[in-house]
């Protein structure tokens, strides 16, 4: 029970590493509150978690980049727990293009997402946490913000810009107990994944020195050591979870 | 059992270096002594504590006066004699 009684908010959470996350948090005695934008999965997905695992669960509705939706988000948490000890900023979304067929329609919406929303929620988060002077925050990078890949320019930029809002935000939470940490997967077998083309998925393979693809566990895994108090003295970190891609 | 007014002093001090005497009619951001940006997340801390509120973000970076922190919670409630 790595995560007693601790109160966590995975954004993103009805699907793939989200939700992978939110079922090992509640296995570790957790009190999860899901979100995502508003879906009936969100409800389906409070009540599996409610019936398996007897845990404390909420599930909120708030589309990551609408920054009064994230407000209210976390008025709810205090209003429901008066705290948050844990965030992990998972929801983000992914579109490939090319250099010349990039619109400004795409790069908004991936920039607002993966960017916006993500401070949006570590700010709203830190302020919870500055009351207890302790917490823990995840940011999901990912591998291509590390090293790039082509047809992914508005998308590895959005996931390098979360590796600078991690160490940023890490310098200024320490002096209040606040660690800020994040994991960039490599290739992990979500739905974001399945939507390569099958040569590019067979050479995205063919790079993992595992030999296999991640499944969602294995960073929801990565994400549960740097939520506990085992990782109690790591902040400002990047952890990859790649299989090797980058060795 | 602690005033308003009072609970509301108490969280100035436990966030700036107030001294005991100060006249908290002239407590404003950037000018007191103490009152930074990394002072003021602080005391925002110590006033949502305080109160048992969450100001916004718009209030949070409104609030830039003692004054001005009892307006705010008044609009959440709080009554201050």
């Amino acid at each position: 029970m790595m995560l007693n009684g601790k109160v966590c908010l995975i954004t993103g959470s009805t699907r793939g590493i989200g939700w992978a996350t939110a079922e090992l948090f509640a296995q570790h005695g957790a009190t999860v509150v899901l979100n995502s934008r508003a879906s009936d999965l969100l409800e389906q997905r409070r009540q599996s978690i409610q019936e398996r695992f007897g845990t404390a669960v909420i599930a909120l509705a708030a589309d990551a980049g609408d920054p009064a939706a994230v407000q209210a988000c976390h008025m709810e948490i205090f209003k429901q727990y008066k705290r948050l000890d844990v965030l992990v900023n998972n929801a983000g979304i992914m579109q490939d293009a090319l250099l010349g067929m990039i619109t400004g329609e795409l790069i908004h919406s991936i920039t607002q997402t993966n960017i916006v929303g993500s401070i949006l929620h570590l700010q709203a988060a830190a302020r919870l946490m500055t009351r207890a002077k302790s917490g823990s925050i995840i940011n999901l990078t990912s591998i291509v913000g590390r090293v790039g890949k082509e047809g992914q320019t508005v998308y590895a930029s959005s996931k390098a810009a979360v590796i600078g809002m991690t160490r940023a935000a890490a310098k200024e939470l320490a002096p209040k107990g606040i660690r800020v940490n994040a994991v960039a997967p490599g290739m992990i077998n979500t739905d974001m994944t399945l939507q390569l083309p099958e040569e590019r998925y067979r050479e995205a393979l063919a790079s993992v020195k595992m030999g296999r693809i991640g499944e969602p566990i294995d960073v929801a895994r990565a994400i549960l050591f740097l939520a506990s108090d085992m990782s109690s003295y790591i902040t400002g970190q990047v952890l990859g979870v790649d299989g090797g891609m980058l060795i | 059992m602690q005033n308003s007014l009072d609970k509301l002093k108490s969280a100035f001090r436990e966030a700036l270096p107030l001294p005991d005497d100060a006249n908290y009619d002239q407590v404003v951001y950037g000018q007191t002594n103490g009152w930074d940006s990394i002072a003021h997340m602080t005391l925002i801390a110590a006033i949502e504590t305080q109160f048992d509120v969450m100001l916004t973000t718009d209030e949070l970076i409104a609030l830039s006066s003692f004054s001005k922190a009892q307006e705010l919670l008044q609009q959440h409630g709080v009554t201050f004699e």
